[in-house]
């Protein structure tokens, strides 16, 4: 099931709630720590016990301005409210929750493709405890009981609510991949969607290409890894598809996304939904950061991916989507110090992407990798040999010139190389001939005879090169 | 000071008095104790003040209090003074309540800011009192454990919410006790058993602890026999408390040294909405003979008109239910309190709320659902919140004029029991006074001032803006000392 992208566009916009790594819980003292035996990070709020109060947690405020900030939202005075629905892991059976007036209004991300896509709001709440329902199909309907672990429940969360400017399940993919190296960079969590750190909502909607209305959309719940998020959406939009191609219109709908069937499945319909009885909170004032700790805040906030991105392409003359993995694995700096060393920056570039995921590669000495690159550059190594010394520094073997004699790594010279291309020429008319002609495929001929005969010491380029100036 | 045929406010024990005797070791906490102790056995029986006498930890304590001058500390500012607790105090390891049967033997893991504070002044706490299920209601006949009498005439209701406490007051039960004031729960009490009773501006005492019921309105206050004694337990459980994002963080207006200043040039309101349709004319003729009074005492006295009054009881009762109906929500049999079993997790929570709460309860949870619900939100929550702040900005507006204002407290003196329970809009009417000010979150306090034509007690409400206790402490010290006069003479 696949849908025709000619005829078609899927629009997607995405509910992300990211919890904070705050030390404790959103208003009050309970830790907020993931794991631990069930019910221990708990106190009378957490419980909802008659007479507790809440009291906003500081530190959950200035991550969410840090978000903003990251975001290029509009940190603004905000308010609580009480969403109202009874559940047995709500607590107080309501959901302290910003409503009319989040904290950051606006923004936009950008994604390493370079594209932009918009950013509503993100506001501040809490989050519920967990069930599970134990017997008949693991949910409430038919279980035999239920157990409840009340340890996530009031842990802070930031719900980042995104525009319907995503066009594919790539997109999506990149956006939360993003979003997450967001939150990490600024620290306001630690992203982890295996743990629940991150979850995502995703509003599916499809139309004909031109058409400028937004269709129907239905928004999908229990998306909880980035593979699931792009089978889900990729399923979603096909059965809008079929639907509107077999003549019925899309419900809107709240959807389940099953990883089992790789279906979505309904929840309910916008007829069916709780009433929430949204009001202010009346047990907390409003919220206003003030512009002296918006700029405090602002001051100390570290350089963010995207502006990362667009540095180390600038630096090594690169395509910014060339930067993506490296900036995302931390070692732009990496780079960039290298390549202030002297390093030749596309070779410097190439090594971080292909050659450095080992998480290890962030200890590297940028000057050591630097003289690494200047050695293969200056023929000392081929690039084969460089590739070898590169995995061994980053296992902590010691400096490239080292490690290379070692390995007894010397690039040959090059009338040693000639000889063994001339010889190759003779012995090979018909493959010549071929190379003669502009036949480029046959160049990885000659190139594999030579590294046959140097077992792999001679450099390929420099036997491509020296194929080139014999052609004439 | 035992008396056995004690009528209401025949002893008048100060807490003042008494903390300074038990303070100088002239009168053991022991001694004052025993003497509440007695009364209670006496009179609880028919009174019915009490859901839970504390006999046992009050002698406990009153003997660390007698201890504790013995080895020449200072037990604190209430040292050996009997308190009375409203039952939706939360109070560590003791039942706490709120009169429901939702609520029967939870016993909460934490004392309220102000019992904390009250401790720490070394009151002596001698049980908790019965209110109104949830403090919904002006009788105390909404308990699930039974109604209060009105001590002066048992045929009586003590008013409500805080029945309990204000009736402990006026038989001498206990010298002080606190109630908590959503819509005049306090007041209204207090001017029906004869007693004092105030509503502090909103967020000068910590509601943490105190389980809610309108939690944009709720405040506690204290009763007392005396002006000055009110004067004290608000100073001695005011002030800012971090536990409650609502607390002000500012100091409690200094009462106490101010009770004596006298009303002289001080501007006095008499609420024209207040004074006509719908109030006893016996009550409005002592609430005249206040103004009177404190015009002869020096003070400017005029009528004024506050128009926005007349909606409070009808905003009223869309933001408390309102808020009620969320605050309430907890109650759902998962994790404490009642639990009716039952197949499914929906049927269970449905099954124990309606078994769990009563009537009156039930009907304002619906009303406030009702108000809250999409598409009547802005018909009725909405509006009631304009209102709201329409009722603020006509108090600003008299209070432009004046330093003061006074009213009836209650429309009536107290009424037969069972007389309002079929018809709940009468009974509502109790509060017309007394909600503008929570409304407002403005302090407030009734005075005893007098009798009515059945020989009752009638009360005076003294209002005044936000952080006016002084003000109004001091023109119901006048006010109190008229009326002692009176009633010598």
């Amino acid at each position: 099931m696949s849908v025709d992208l000619d005829t078609w566009e899927i629009v997607v916009g995405l509910e992300v709630h990211a919890e904070l790594a705050t030390r404790t819980k959103l208003f009050c003292s309970a830790v907020n720590e993931f794991g631990g035996e069930p019910n221990t990070n708990i106190d009378p709020l957490t419980l909802g016990l008659p007479g507790s109060l809440p009291v906003l947690n500081e530190h959950a405020v200035e991550l969410a301005i840090r978000v903003g900030l990251a975001l290029g939202s509009e940190v603004s005075p905000s308010s609580f409210a009480r969403k109202n629905y009874f559940y047995p892991d709500l607590p107080k059976d309501y959901q302290i929750s910003q409503f009319d007036r989040p904290i950051n209004v606006g923004g936009s991300l950008e994604l390493p493709s370079g594209k932009v896509i918009g950013i509503e709001r993100a506001h501040l709440e809490e989050d519920t405890g967990k069930s599970t329902h134990v017997g008949g199909g693991g949910r409430i309907h038919d279980a035999g009981y239920s157990t409840i672990d009340y340890n996530r429940a009031g842990v802070p969360l930031l719900e980042i609510v995104g525009r319907p400017d995503i066009r594919n399940a790539d997109e999506a993919r990149a956006y939360v991949t993003e979003l997450r190296s967001i939150l990490v960079a600024v620290g306001a969590s630690d992203g982890k969607m295996e743990e629940g750190s991150m979850r995502v909502d995703c509003n599916v909607s499809v139309r004909r290409r031109g058409d400028d209305e937004l269709g129907t959309r239905c928004e999908i719940k229990n998306v909880n890894s980035l593979r699931s998020l792009g089978r889900a959406i990729e399923y979603e939009a096909a059965r809008q598809v079929d639907l509107i191609e077999a003549g019925e219109r899309v419900q809107q709908q709240t959807r389940h996304w099953n990883e089992d069937d790789g279906r979505t499945h309904k929840l309910r319909s916008k007829e069916e939904a709780d009433d929430y009885r949204y009001f202010p909170e009346p047990d907390l004032v409003e919220l206003d950061p003030g512009a002296e700790w918006i700029e405090r805040v602002r001051a100390a906030m570290p350089v963010l991916p995207a502006a990362r991105r667009h540095r180390l392409a600038e630096t090594t003359g690169s395509e910014l989507e060339q930067t993506a993995l490296v900036v995302e694995r931390g070692l732009d700096e990496l780079c960039l110090a290298a390549i202030e060393a002297g390093a030749d920056p596309v070779r410097v570039l190439t090594h971080a992407e292909h050659n450095l995921s080992d998480e290890r590669s962030l200890k590297l000495d940028p000057e050591q990798f630097a003289e690494l690159v200047k050695m293969e550059t200056g023929g000392q190594l081929t690039a084969t040999q460089a590739k070898t010394v590169l995995s061994e520094m980053v296992e902590g073997a010691g400096s490239p010139a080292d490690i290379a004699a070692a390995h007894g790594f010397e690039a040959m010279d090059n009338s040693e190389l000639e000889s063994l291309v001339d010889g190759l020429i003779e012995s090979n008319p018909t493959e010549w001939q071929r190379f003669c002609e502009g036949d480029a495929k046959i160049t990885g001929f000659f190139v594999g005879q030579v590294m046959k005969a140097t077992k792999g010491q001679a450099d390929g380029k420099a036997v491509t090169a020296l194929l080139n100036t014999r052609k004439g | 000071m035992s008396d056995e045929q004690h009528s209401p406010n025949a002893v008048d024990p100060s807490a003042i008095e008494t903390a300074a005797a038990v303070r100088s070791g002239d009168l053991s906490a022991v001694e004052v104790l025993e003497t509440s102790l007695t009364r209670i056995e006496e009179r609880e029986g028919e009174i019915h003040a009490f859901n839970l006498v504390l006999a046992e930890e009050a002698r406990e304590t009153a003997r660390r209090v007698d201890d504790a001058v013995a080895g020449g500390a200072d037990p604190g500012a209430l040292a050996g003074v009997p308190v009375a607790l409203k039952d939706n105090l939360c109070t560590k390891g003791v039942e706490t309540t709120c009169s429901s049967r939702i609520l029967e033997g939870w016993k909460p893991p934490y004392d309220a800011t102000v019992v904390q504070r009250l401790a720490a002044a070394g009151a002596v706490m001698v049980g908790k009192t019965n209110l109104d299920e949830f403090a919904m209601g002006s009788s105390t006949e909404n308990s699930a454990f039974g109604p209060t009498h009105n001590p002066h005439d048992l045929s009586k209701v003590p008013g409500g919410s805080s029945g309990g406490s204000a009736a402990a007051v006026a038989a001498g039960f206990a010298t002080l006790a606190l109630g908590s004031d959503t819509g005049g729960s306090i007041r209204q009490p207090a001017a029906l058993c004869g007693v004092v009773g105030m509503k502090p501006t909103y967020g000068l005492v910590s509601r943490l602890g105190l389980i809610a019921f309108g939690s944009s309105l709720d405040q506690i206050g204290p009763f007392s026999n005396s002006v000055a004694d009110a004067a004290l337990l608000l100073e001695v459980m005011g002030g800012h408390d971090p536990g409650d994002s609502t607390s002000l963080d500012t100091e409690v207006p200094a009462v106490s040294t101010h009770l004596d200043d006298g009303v002289s040039g001080m501007r006095v309101g008499l609420i024209s909405e207040m004074m006509g349709e719908g109030i006893a004319p016996d009550v409005a003729a002592r609430t005249r003979a206040a103004a009177e009074c404190l015009a002869a005492a020096g003070a400017i006295v005029e009528e004024v008109s506050v128009p926005a009054v007349v909606y409070g009881l009808s905003a009223y009762y869309l933001v408390a239910p309102a808020e009620a109906s969320s605050n309430l929500a907890r109650y759902d049999g998962v994790r404490y309190g009642m639990r009716v079993e039952a197949p499914t997790v929906g049927e269970m929570i449905e099954a124990t709320r309606t078994a769990g709460f009563g009537d009156e309860v039930k009907r304002r949870i619906m009303l406030g659902t009702y108000a809250l619900s999409a598409g009547y939100y802005d018909a009725f929550y909405g509006k009631a919140l304009k209102v709201r702040t329409l009722i603020r900005g006509d108090f600003d507006a008299a209070y432009g004029n004046f330093d003061v204002l006074l009213s009836p407290t209650s429309p009536s003196t107290a009424f037969d029991m069972g007389s309002k329970t079929a018809d709940p809009l009468s009974m509502y009417l109790n509060d017309l006074c007394t909600i503008p000010s929570n409304l407002a979150g403005h302090p407030a306090m009734s005075v005893p001032f007098g009798r009515g034509g059945d020989g009752l007690p009638v009360g005076v409400q003294v209002l005044a803006p936000a952080l006016g206790e002084v003000p109004m402490f001091r023109t119901a010290a006048v006010l109190e000392a008229a009326a002692r006069e009176e009633a010598r003479s």
